[in-house]
């Protein structure tokens, strides 16, 4: 039987004669449960698609201030499943369950750019909107996170709040526009499009032009589902097309420079994709056209029957790259398309495994595997890449981080997809002297390679769907493994990505160490657990992890990885790097023998069921003494039962 | 009175009368997801909702922690409507799908 995502809203009463009223559910002849067609008068698939089709898009920004205007309590409480999922095409994300009223925002800044002044008004904001009822032991009362996709994240955001945060967010240049919801999302590119030594072409005019065209049109404000694109014209390949379900990679053709095209790409749901090349080469000017095109042609054939089944890496499964570029031809463009030109990507470094052993010594002029550290830009200034340990950010820090901007740099600070902050500018007759800056002794250009290589997404935290707490575990982790472990000397960076589910946010998958979140039972209690993968990374072939430890107590992870290491280190042949000595080890089987979970002196305080708690870090952590929902000024609503 | 009743945030929750009231993550006890006598299974994503009688129900899918695997599930109950309110199933208690997909089960 397949589970069709119908609308299962009908109007009559439980309990009345019929047995089955609220959901479109039966039995049949043989006793056995059938889901039903949609009701009558509902000719929309699913809940979400027919809110979508009732109020969507730009409009949803108007009830969403009066609504603001009125107070949480003002949405009738039949309306807040609609009016939530609604909420998020402006940014605004409801908290996990404990936390009822409170909102994460998201941010969106194309290619990660942060403009003159824009860094300190979101530290202004997040100072005074960003705080809740309870503290971060790790990172205090107000926090920025930084994000995979180059956006920021804050939490604790109150309803009655918004309108005066879109203000002062809008009247610089910021907008929570499509952070989240089925369109467009935030362009990611390469952090240093426009200043990089050795791009191939420049892709900022490209990606800010996508930005503009298509956040706020309404012809494509309403997809089946996310539509995640990344533009970049580096040699590098740290766009990281390959996930996204749209991806512009640059290429050549009869000497013309431009992009290939790539789509549907994507990590979620255990259904790991890389983006598939669809042979279109595509200069500059005309990637508008294209772009939308294929954001038309998902609206169109996407799958809104089946939100599990809706992104575009299903499609492109489903019809193939052949008849994804007919298509877009024969219906969604008015010029003949071009065949692929030559892509750059046997020269592509960024997380492609060449960083380590002897695959370093090839690395091309300028290749990097992250942009951590201190580089030249094209125009002989400097950007610094500080590494932000799982992207997040105390208030007080991004404050003191927008001041160090603006005195040594232009004031500008980009944001990578490894959660780190670039700042740039930096002449270098002032290099030393930022160098020597106390925040950078926190936020270091140079850091330890475990310290470098964390992502952890937002976990039970806030999230709905993790099963497990990560980011301060993932900050525990990387303490730990820097005091406790050594990478041979000619291995200097390490990827562990942690991420609390399959929705795969801190993209697991592609880090040469993966973590992600399960349970087990340890002692016989359920704790929180983690699976464990290996060898996965993007670049020319890229790849995703093998998973190999299947729920290993969090509690015992750090031990894996000790042990990881030091097989590494006695079994690698010379001079070979982490992701070629996995490869070589998958193909002689010999990969599950690499890691041997066991207890260390690493300590886990958060191995019981963090998502049963209203927050994982509170004193009293009960769901039972949830302060949520609560009014505009903190206190909590009390229950009508 | 009408009791809306649907998945919510991709997933994350079966929503009761626009109440979030049974989350992902949770250890179910579940009999007939897989070959054990009885599965210790995370819910790592709820697929749907649907009703059989008064028996509130949510296909899924997730892993046993007992034996690894990783299954979708026909409808698993995880409440039930009394008195025009919903009351979610106890969490230890043992559960069975609605129907399963494996051929023993059929022949129930």
């Amino acid at each position: 039987m397949r589970f069709g995502g119908r609308s299962k809203r009908r109007d009559p009463a439980i309990g009345n004669a019929d047995r089955y009223p609220v959901a479109p559910g039966r039995i049949d002849a043989e006793g056995r449960f059938r889901t039903l067609s949609p009701p009558d008068g509902n000719e929309m698939p699913t809940d979400v698609e027919r809110w979508k089709s009732e109020t969507y898009g730009n409009e949803i920004r108007e009830h969403l201030l009066e609504f603001a205007e009125q107070g949480w309590e003002s949405i009738p409480e039949d309306e807040r499943d609609a009016w939530f999922e609604r909420f998020k095409w402006w940014g605004l994300y409801h908290q996990r369950s404990g936390q009822e009223s409170y909102f994460m925002m998201r941010i969106g800044t194309p290619n990660g750019v942060l403009e003159p002044g824009q860094l300190r008004v979101v530290a202004e904001i997040a100072d005074e909107y960003a705080r809740g009822p309870a503290e971060n032991p790790e990172f205090g009362a107000a926090y920025c996170d930084w994000t995979t996709r180059q956006s920021i994240q804050l939490h604790w955001i109150r309803l009655e709040d918004v309108p005066e945060i879109f203000e002062t967010l809008e009247a610089n240049g910021l907008s929570t526009q499509q952070a989240c919801g089925d369109s467009w999302r935030n362009i990611v590119g390469c952090p240093i499009a426009g200043k990089d030594r050795h791009e191939f072409v420049d892709a900022l005019p490209v990606a800010m032009d996508l930005h503009e065209t298509f956040k706020g049109d309404d012809d494509h404000a309403n997809l089946p589902r996310k539509w995640k694109v990344s533009v970049t014209g580096c040699r590098e390949g740290c766009g990281q097309g390959d996930i996204n379900d749209l991806a512009f990679e640059p290429a050549e053709k009869d000497g013309r420079r431009g992009f290939n095209v790539r789509v549907g790409g994507g990590l979620a749901r255990n259904e790991p994709r890389f983006a598939r090349d669809i042979d279109v080469f595509v200069e500059p000017d005309a990637v508008e056209a294209v772009a939308g095109g294929l954001s038309a042609l998902f609206r169109e054939y996407g799958d809104r029957e089946d939100r599990y089944s809706a992104r575009s890496k299903f499609l492109v499964d489903e019809w193939g790259a052949e008849k994804v570029r007919r298509v877009l031809q024969e219906e969604f463009v008015e010029f003949e398309l071009e065949p692929a030109g030559e892509d750059l990507r046997e020269e592509y470094t960024y997380n492609a495994g060449r960083t380590g052993g002897a695959a370093a010594a090839d690395l091309p002029d300028g290749g990097h595997n992250d942009h951590v550290g201190v580089h030249e830009q094209a125009d002989g200034n400097y950007y610094v890449g500080l590494n932000v340990l799982v992207g997040r950010m105390g208030v007080d820090d991004v404050h003191e981080l927008a001041d160090l901007a603006d005195e040594y740099g232009s004031g500008e600070v980009r944001l990578t997809q490894r959660q780190n902050v670039l700042v740039t500018d930096v002449p270098e007759d002032r290099l030393d002297a930022f160098l020597a800056e106390p925040l950078l002794a926190d936020y270091s250009p140079a850091p330890d390679p475990f310290m470098r290589g964390s992502i952890a997404c937002t976990g039970t935290e806030f999230c709905s769907l993790s099963i497990v707490e990560t980011k301060n575990r993932q900050v525990r982790y990387a303490r730990w493994l820097k005091e406790h472990v050594d990478l041979p000397d000619d291995v200097d960076e390490f990827h562990v990505h942690l991420s609390g589910c399959t929705a795969s946010c801190a993209q697991p998958q592609i880090a040469d160490v993966s973590l992600r979140g399960m349970k087990t039972r340890k002692d016989g209690e359920p704790v929180e657990a983690l699976d464990i993968g290996l060898g996965g990374g993007l670049g020319e072939d890229p790849r995703f992890a093998e998973w190999v430890g299947q729920r290993v107590p969090a509690d015992e992870v750090p031990g894996a990885i000790a042990t990881l290491i030091d097989r590494f280190r006695d079994r690698r042949a010379d001079g070979e790097g982490f992701r070629a000595f996995i490869e070589r080890l998958d193909a002689e089987g010999d990969l599950e023998e690499l890691i041997e979970p066991a207890e260390t002196s690493y300590e886990d305080p958060y191995m019981h069921n963090t998502k049963m708690t209203w927050y994982p870090y509170a004193d009293d952590d009960g769901m039972d003494t949830s302060p949520a929902p609560a009014r505009a000024d903190g206190t909590p609503i009390p229950s009508e039962d | 009175m009408a009791i809306s009743l649907r998945t919510l945030d991709d997933g994350a929750w079966v929503s009761v009368a626009d109440e979030r009231r049974t989350g992902v993550s949770e250890l179910w006890r579940v009999r007939g997801v897989c070959d054990c006598p009885l599965a210790e299974f995370v819910v790592e994503g709820i697929t749907d909702v649907a009703v059989d009688g008064r028996t509130v129900a949510a296909g899924t899918y997730g892993r046993c922690i007992r034996c690894g695997c990783s299954t979708s599930t026909t409808p698993i109950p995880v409440g039930r409507i009394v008195d025009g309110c919903y009351e979610p199933i106890d969490r230890d208690a043992v559960r069975r799908p609605v129907e399963t997909t494996r051929p023993s089960d059929r022949k129930r």
